[in-house]
This record gives C-alpha cells, structure tokens and sequence, in this order.
C-alpha cells in the first residue's frame, strides 16, 4: 500500500510541484528574532478567509434589493438554524479584521519593516487596509435598517463634499439625489464581487512580496544564523488564529447584534453613527465649520492616508532597535491617542436613544400583532412568575404545572379567570395559589394565554419589558375604549398602528400632558403618566407598526 | 475549529426553518359541484411561504368525490419526475404525458415508470367546502 501512495505522491510532484512548492513555504528561512509579532499578517488573512466563508453563506439566504434584503436577514437571523451565529461571525469578524490590520501595520511600522527593499509590500498593505475599510462601508447598508440607510446618507454626503470629484464620487455611488436600488446594487456589487477579488489579488500579491524579499530582520538578527518558518512559527501563528477565532466566536454567540426597524427615509429623528472605527472621523467633523468642513472629511483624512504610504520614502535611514525608533513611537503614541480621544468624545457627546426602549429585530417580533390586552397579559404573567412551574416552550420538562402550549383541550377565558382566582375549585388537588389580580387583569393574562402556542412562544417571550409595561397602562387606562390597536379597540380616536410616521415621540408625550394645547377640542383627558411610564408609554405605542 | 465552522454552516443550510410549518385549510371549491367517480380539476388560490416571504398563487388540485363527505385531493404533479398529469376519460385513468405513467382513479400505479401512486393533499369537507391542506401526503409505492 505503501509504495502506491508514495507512487501518487511522486505523479502529482511532477505534474505540479505542489509537495515541493509546500516544502519551500513550510522551511523558508526567517530571521532568528521572528516569533510572536509576526502572527498578525497569519491572523488577518485567516479573517478575511473566514468573512468570505461567512458571507458566502449569508448570501445563501439573502436578497440585495432594498425590497427584500431587511425580510431576508430578518429570515436568516430569526428563522434559520445558526443564522444568528453566521451574522455574528460576520459582523463581528469585519470589526475584528479591521483591529488586526491596523495592529498589523502598526507594529510593521514601530519596528521599520517598510524600509528599503519592502517599500512595495508596504504600499500594497495600506491599499489593503483601505480595502477593510471599504468594506466596512459598503457593508453598512446591506441590513437596510434605519442605521444602515442613514449611516450611508453620511457616507455619501462626505464624498460628495470631495472638490471637483464629488458631484461624480455621489453618481458613482449610485446616490444621486437619494439613496435608493440603485445605491444598494452598487453597495453590494462593490461587496461582494469587487472588493473581495480585488483584496484577494492583493493579498496574493502581498504574500509574494513579503516572500520574495522575506520577514524583515531586527537589528538584533546581524550575525545570527536564520531559522525556518516550521514549526516554531507555523505553531505560533496557529496560536494566534485559534485566540482570534476563539474571542470572535465567543463575540459571535454572547454579544448582540444590532438590527433596527426597516429603514425609513421619512424617519426625521434618526441620529445616525458610524461603525465604531470610524466614529473618530465622525467626530472630527464637528471641529470644522461651513466651508472648512472639507477638511475634516476629506483633506485630513486623505493627508494621513498620503503620509501613511510614503512612510518608506520619508524614513530611508538604517533599521535601529525599536528603543530607539522614538519617533515612530511617538507617532504611533499619539496616533493612538488622538484616536481613542476623538472616539471617547464622539461616544460621550451623541445622544443614544436607550436600547432598552427600541425594538430588538434581530428577535423574533411576534408580539407586535398581539392586541395590547394580550400583551399586557405576557406582563401579569412574567410579574405572577407562572413560569415558575409551567413550561411554555415545550422544552422545559419536570415543572410542576402543564405546559401552557400544549394543554389539551384549550380551555375558555372563562375557565381559565375562575380557575386563576381559585384553583383547588375546578383541579382538585392543584397546588397552584390563587392569582390576586384584579378581572380586568386576569382577563388579560387569560386572552394572552388563549394566544399562547409551541409555535409563537418564543416570540411572545421575546417581547421587550417597555412594550409589556406600555400594553399594561394601555389597558389600565382603558385606551383601546376609543382607540383601535392590531385591529382591536374603537374609533373614536385615531388609530395608533403606524403613530411613529405621524407624529414625534415629543409631540406626543406633550399630548399626553396636555392633550387640547396640541388638539384643541380633543375630547381625550390628560394623562400626566410619570417619566418612565411615559417613556414605556410612548416607546409601545411607537413599535405599533402600520 | 474547522467543526465550529462546519457544523452551524451545515445546520443553516440543512434544517428547515423555525416556526415549522403548520396545517393550513384553503377552500379549493364546493363539494356539490363534484359527481363521484368523475376526478375534476379544481383552480383556486392559497398563501405559500416562500422563504421569508408568504405568497399568493394559484394552485390546482384533482379531486375525486367518494361519498357526501369524502373527497380525494390529489397534488397535480406526476410523482415520477413533476410533470403535469390529466384525466384521460376514454381509458379512464390519469396518464402523465411525460413518461406515459397511467394512475387508477384512486391513485395507483398502473403501468409506467412512476415508484409511487398520486401524491395528495389532506382533504375535509365542511358544510359543503371543500378544504384542502398544504402539506403532501407522498402516494403509495407501487407494487412491484
């Protein structure tokens, strides 16, 4: 058996050279000094290989038409089996390739690399990393929610401001006038089908480089003899990749990631931002005023890419030890500051609307068609603990009580108040305590119960704490005996599915209070709810969707 | 690694999408409007979720009327390879143009290429409609 395999070995040797070609990658000599600052080139290719297998599979499911592309994440984050981790890995892995390219370059320029012969490789790199960033751009737009539509509004408008290019960079971009199908076509092209071969090629080319010209000995590697690229660094990089792949799938499962409501662009009191990496440029803007602004986008920004690329032919002399690269220290220093300090500031100074009052889309969304007495039962029910001994999802087994979506036969609302207020009554022998809520409450809790399935428990669990909180003061204060939710109510006052696009949450908030100074001969009273009442208050009535 | 990545990758592209799809009844037509042994072929139209999207489209469906309150609804593709099959009156079986394979009136395999009779369509009358379900039932193997 032995002598077959060696004999395949030896065909495919000689038809491609793959097993020698595999040979001089594996002992290239590298200097004596190479170990641990080396991994990052490893790791920011193994980034991008991922993003790409990522995206790939995001595409799978996704459409890129302004249409569609919002219902198709939603399908892939809510629906499918993994598409929530697939979106982590790549939203996620698009930050985490950004931090290692630039840590990357960082430390090629804190030790000298760049210098002569590898001026090339250094210019190729910072294409790359304007490349990453491209991405991060155009990427931006592809959820179509209302931080994708207006982040890319910025976006566009800062290219526009470039002299003489501008009129031509916004037609290129497809936004000329708005940003429409025709901006989202060219956003995704850009994405999917340009940027990647274009960063693969270069990649390519970079590798090449730095193996035509090889790493980059420190001063200290004068005299010392080289040593080969396996194992000792094969390991290390191995390491390396399998920390960053660890930290970005742990990124991927525990943190969120944002998907807003559909974008809209009527929506007048969206504040937009940018990805985090370039909110230094977003606040760098607020320092120049009417015709400087130019500056701000484009000749600052344009200045330092310009003098990252002639950093070889600025700084020609002799590779010294890092110690003694005080300048570069300086820079990088300063760099980093400048960075971190304009982030801080953009950070402190824009004002966020509470996560905890928006809703989650990236969640199933069910409860939004619920009417506002269902949900308000989701509220007695999570304040009464029910969950405590009944198993609403089917999965978990060995509680005290039935399932609540599955208990065959369904009872009437009517069964379930008289058996809330005394249980013992109609299940002899149940240890349930009676509920002390009140009919109107308990009728709450029974439609929400009625609505309750395998199917929709998920989603009814998923419904946010300030939507169940306005639903409950919706039905405490008897709204629904004028106004109509989800179909559900009367109409003797306007209905408030479809509120956001009428009116602001300001505007509202003010009717609340004084409802005839903003509808003079309104026949609706006053409702001076407390501040976080009325937060929740108007928060619900805001995700009521037309 | 390659695991972390393969597994999920697999499992999004191979588990059907969460919420599983439940039974839904469209009316196809009036039950009274059928003479039994006679299959008729019934146009009407019902919502289809297609990926993230519900869709309204026109379906049909064969349907044979055994009794006052029994009605067959067979899928209107030919089990073999999809294509559309009809009634033949003068032999008195469902012939599928394709590949020539002949069904009874009840859905079995009567000579042809297909492994399988008719697929069908859970079928229920109510109050003279005639309901039709959404998931097909795949037809008996054919007898060997």
């Amino acid at each position: 058996m032995k002598p077959r395999f060696s004999g395949v070995l030896a065909w495919l040797e000689e038809r491609t050279g793959l097993a020698s070609a595999a040979r001089e990658f594996l002992y290239e000599p590298i200097p004596a000094s190479s170990g641990w600052r080396q991994v990052l080139g490893s790791v920011a290719l193994f980034l991008f290989l991922l993003q790409v297998f990522t995206g790939i599979l995001l595409a799978l499911n996704y459409a890129p038409t302004p249409g569609e592309a919002y219902n198709s994440l939603r399908y892939i984050v809510t629906e499918l089996t993994g598409g929530r981790l697939l979106r982590g890995l790549h939203h996620w892995g698009a930050s985490m390739f950004i931090v290692v390219v630039v840590l990357h370059l960082t430390q090629v320029f804190l030790w000298g690399a760049y210098k002569k012969p590898r001026e090339a490789t250094w210019l190729v790199g910072v294409v790359l990393l304007q490349l990453a960033l491209a991405f991060g751009l155009t990427g931006y737009l592809l959820p179509w929610d209302n931080r994708a539509y207006w982040g890319t509004v910025v976006t566009t408008q800062i290219a526009a401001k470039a002299p003489l290019a501008g009129p031509y960079l916004l037609r290129l971009l497809g936004s000329d006038g708005s940003i429409g199908v025709v901006t989202f076509a060219r956003f995704y092209t850009l994405h999917v089908l340009v940027l990647p071969a274009v960063t693969a090629l270069l990649i390519g080319f970079h590798v090449y480089l730095v193996r035509r010209h090889g790493v980059a000995p420190a001063p200290e590697d004068a005299g010392r003899p080289p040593k080969p690229f396996f194992p000792e660094q094969v390991f290390k990089d191995t390491v390396a990749i399998f920390a960053a792949f660890a930290l970005l799938f742990t990124l991927a499962v525990a943190a969120r990631v944002p998907l807003e409501r559909i974008a809209d662009p009527t929506d007048n009191t969206y504040i937009p931002r940018p990805e985090w990496y370039f909110l230094f440029l977003f606040q760098l803007l607020k320092f120049f005023e009417g015709p400087l602004e130019v500056f701000g986008s484009i000749v600052l920004p344009g200045l330092a890419m310009l003098a990252l690329a002639l950093t070889p032919f600025l700084d020609r002399g002799p590779a010294v030890r890092l110690g003694r690269r005080t300048v570069a220290l300086g820079v990088v220093g300063l760099s980093a500051l400048a960075w971190a300090g304009l982030t801080a500031a953009a950070v402190a100074t824009t004002p966020r609307q509470p996560a905890e009052l928006a809703v989650d889309f990236s969640q199933p969304t069910g409860w939004l068609q619920l009417a506002p007495a269902e949900l308000a039962g989701i509220g007695y029910f999570r304040a009464e603990n029910c969950a405590a001994c009944h198993p609403v999802s089917g999965k978990e087994a060995g509680k005290l009580g039935p399932d609540l979506t599955r208990t065959p036969p369904r009872r009437s609302a009517a069964w379930m108040i008289a058996h809330f207020k005394n249980p013992g009554e109609l299940v002899p022998g149940s240890q349930m305590p009676p509920i002390r809520l009140n009919d109107k409450e308990l009728s709450a809790l029974a439609a929400f119960l009625l609505k309750l399935s395998p199917a929709n428990a998920e989603a009814l669990h998923a419904a946010p704490d300030f939507a169940v909180q306005g639903a409950m003061l919706y039905q405490t204060h008897q709204c629904g005996a004028c106004h109509r939710v989800n179909g559900v109510g009367m109409q003797v006052g306007p209905p408030l599915n479809g509120l956001s696009r009428r009116r602001t949450k300001s505007w509202v908030e003010r009717h609340f209070r004084e409802p005839q100074a903003m509808s003079p001969g309104t026949s609706m009273p006053a409702y001076p709810f407390p501040p976080r009442e009325m937060e929740a208050m108007v928060a619900y009535l805001f995700s009521l969707e037309e | 690694m390659a695991a972390a990545l393969a597994i999920p990758a697999a499992r999004y592209l191979l588990v059907p999408p969460r919420p599983g799809r439940k039974e839904e009844w469209t009316e196809a037509g009036e039950v009274s409007q059928l003479s039994p042994g006679s299959p008729v072929e019934l146009v009407f139209r019902r919502n289809r979720r297609d990926g993230w999207r519900v869709i309204s489209e026109k379906n049909t469906v064969w349907v044979v009327r055994k009794s006052q309150t029994e009605v067959v609804a067979f899928a209107p593709q030919c089990p073999h390879l999809g294509c559309a099959f009809h009634w033949d009156e003068t032999n008195r079986h469902f012939l599928c143009p394709c590949h020539t394979s002949a069904f009874s009136l009840d859905g079995a395999v009567l000579s042809g290429p297909s492994a399988r009779g008719l697929d069908r369509y859970p079928a229920k009358v109510e109050q003279n409609r005639l309901l039709v379900g959404s998931e097909v039932i795949p037809g008996p193997r054919a007898a060997s």
